[in-house]
């Protein structure tokens, strides 16, 4: 027998991934982050997220301020699959990766919109997205979105036949 | 909390829709269909042959080291290959590290008792593209795909899969 049988299937937030109204998602990531710790995905401020969907429209838009995007996981996983034009940075889940990130951003004007994602796990458990936040927050910018992504680069996005690239 | 999350994702389902499209990226290889072979090094540099295997019931993992649902499913893989080794059971971890050094630190770190290999981009695609961690793919004895297990899956739904594989004729 072939199944995809899935523990995260089972959880609330895998499930929210099967729904596409951004709204009711990060209303439910809302409710959830009260009891997570500080340095998990999900202590980021909602107000702080971006939802694939709202991204893709956006870098289809003509006419709009295109976000410098950074992709702050692995790079077998970013080789593999990644947005076209974003950059990577390396997992800032380490105090290196946070240092690559510092140093890519340090000539900036503090006003540049920014959008930061990774997308290695599902958004609970990723390890990387908060401490590039943190940095780019205590740097100073002000205009940063974090990419939610429910459950991985792959399902919310790649799946999803949103624009990618593979390759360096 | 979880119950009114819940409530609120439930009303999501009357705007869900599904979405079809092509892709230029490889989808994963399906059930009954065989492994895709691959030699890779072991953490050791030694080399490993997944087709080597053939005859055992495979249980391939892909993980890394700071993939958090991975540190939570490792300690159970590590009890099934102790359990259910004698009979025929060999699960082979796919480490999708950057680097060795931090795969070397985790396995030493957990006393893992299975082999590691690295793995890389191209690995990744081979098996349909390795966009998120943990995946697994359980492989019968004849070196067929079985089954396909994204995200840290409940360990009794693996052992009683593998179990089903080892008393397949």
């Amino acid at each position: 027998m072939y199944s995809d049988n899935d523990f995260w299937m089972k959880s609330p937030m895998r499930i929210a991934a099967k729904y596409q109204k951004s709204t009711i998602i990060l209303a439910a990531i809302a409710i959830l982050s009260v009891a997570q710790a500080p340095g998990q995905a999900t202590a980021i401020p909602t107000t702080r997220l971006i939802n694939p969907e709202e991204l893709v429209k956006l870098l289809e838009a003509s006419g709009k301020e295109k976000p410098l995007m950074i992709q702050v996981g692995s790079h077998v996983l970013f080789s593999q699959a990644h947005i076209p034009g974003s950059e990577y940075i390396g997992p800032t889940s380490s105090e290196s990766g946070v240092q690559q990130l510092r140093k890519r951003v340090e000539s900036l004007p503090r006003t540049k919109f920014i959008v930061l994602y990774c997308g290695c796990c599902p958004w609970g458990h990723c390890p990387n997205v908060k401490p590039a936040d943190d940095a780019l927050r205590a740097l100073g910018f002000s205009n940063v979105k974090v990419l939610y992504i429910a459950d991985n680069f792959g399902v919310n996005w790649v799946d999803k036949g949103y624009p990618a690239a593979k390759g360096e | 909390m979880l119950i009114v999350a819940v409530a609120i994702v439930g009303t999501g389902a009357a705007v869900y829709s599904v979405r079809h499209h092509t892709s230029q990226f490889a989808t994963s290889p399906s059930a009954n269909h065989m492994a895709p072979d691959f030699i890779l090094p072991q953490l050791d540099g030694q080399d490993l042959r997944l087709s080597s295997y053939r005859g055992k019931v495979v249980l391939l993992d892909f993980w890394a080291s700071w993939c958090e649902p991975c540190r939570v499913e490792t300690p159970h893989l590590i009890e099934l290959q102790q359990k259910y080794g004698d009979r025929g059971l060999q699960i082979i971890g796919v480490s999708m590290d950057d680097s060795a050094d931090p795969a070397r630190a985790f396995y030493q770190q957990f006393h893992m008792n299975y082999p590691v290999v690295m793995g890389n981009a191209k690995t990744g695609e081979l098996y349909g593209g390795v966009l998120g961690l943990p995946i697994g793919f359980l492989i019968n004895r004849d070196g067929r795909i079985h089954a396909k297990h994204i995200g840290a899956t409940d360990p009794a739904v693996v052992e009683k899969e593998i179990a089903t594989l080892l008393q397949a004729p």
